[in-house]
């Protein structure tokens, strides 16, 4: 009964805090002092039409790699705890004809969703996270319409180590040719809106996009051969 | 204004999944409905201003992790079959 009391009074107390909170909250109508330099001179520094690209690869481009960093230490210890062993080689149920044959159609356009996203990074919303997610999650559908099948482990080491290690060669160009660790004026800035544009952002974000899709598919794979297990 | 109904509808439609995840009897039922908390949030990141939160939101929040809680209850049912 106590307990239930205390339950209720700390909620109501979040409650009251919450409802202070909310009223007190009125949105700011001037951008503050580094969103503002964002703004204005982010476009002409960086060429990129997607601002919040330019931010992310560029101005807090150390931010992303730690980001990165993080994905491949989970997807390194999901792989470690999800060592298989003997595997069954027959499904134990039949897969559905719809979910085989939508995933027939499916699949491919999803992985060139994920490509174009990650390709137009810097002229459209989304860039390297958001297409390496939506390809793993092509590689997930693939999975699970075709269980027999294995991703190939070599294949998503070599793609993750080669663009991540890409990643960092270009960081370090940076520091070199430009104003510092991945800067992207190494490569000229081109036309403002164009494909062929932005210096190095393109390139930073197909790296990234591979990276986090070769890691996503690789937690989704070792998972998908855990189930096989005998 | 009309903005203003469309996240209310949605936000009392991500409430309701959200207890629907947390006192469904069934696992799977719980995972569907813990799926669209994910989608429902995306389509509001959406008229948010939003894509690529809204993105990441629908292809991780309710397309990968889905399929991986799915992995594990068939995992946990299997073992404690056996």
């Amino acid at each position: 009964m106590i307990k239930k009391l205390i339950y209720i009074l700390v909620l109501v107390g979040a409650g009251i805090i919450m409802a202070q909170l909310f009223a007190g909250f009125s949105g700011s109508t001037e951008l503050s002092e580094t969103a503002r330099y964002y703004v204005e001179s982010g476009p002409e520094e960086t060429g990129a039409a997607n601002l919040v690209t330019a931010v992310i690869v560029t101005y807090r481009g150390l931010d992303t790699l730690g980001e990165v960093t993080i994905l491949f230490t989970v997807a390194a210890i999901i792989a470690f705890f999800m060592k298989t062993r003997e595997q069954r080689d027959k499904p134990k149920r039949r897969v559905s004809e719809i979910l085989t044959t939508g995933a027939r159609i499916l699949v491919p356009g999803t992985m060139l969703f994920g490509a174009y996203i990650f390709i137009n990074g810097h002229l459209s919303p989304g860039g390297g996270f958001q297409g390496g997610a939506i390809i793993a999650s092509g590689f997930a559908l693939m999975l699970l319409a075709f269980p027999q099948a294995n991703l190939s482990h070599k294949t998503i080491r070599w793609v993750e180590s080669i663009s991540g290690f890409s990643f960092v060669i270009i960081g370090v160009l940076g520091i070199f040719m430009a104003g510092g660790f991945l800067d992207n004026s190494i490569l000229p800035l081109g036309n403002f809106g164009s494909l062929f544009s932005a210096g190095a952002i393109p390139i930073i974000y197909i790296f990234i996009g591979l990276k986090v899709g070769a890691e996503l598919s690789n937690v989704v794979g070792h998972m998908h051969e855990k189930q096989k297990e005998i | 204004m009309n903005m203003t109904w469309i996240a209310l509808i949605i936000g009392l439609i991500m409430l309701i999944m959200a207890f629907a995840a947390i006192y469904a009897k069934k696992l799977a039922v719980a995972i569907i409905a813990a799926g669209v908390v994910s989608l429902l949030a995306s389509i509001l990141y959406l008229t948010l201003a939003a894509p690529d939160v809204a993105m990441t939101e629908a292809a991780i929040g309710s397309g990968l992790s889905t399929i991986i809680f799915f992995y594990a209850i068939n995992k946990i049912r299997k073992q404690s079959h056996d």
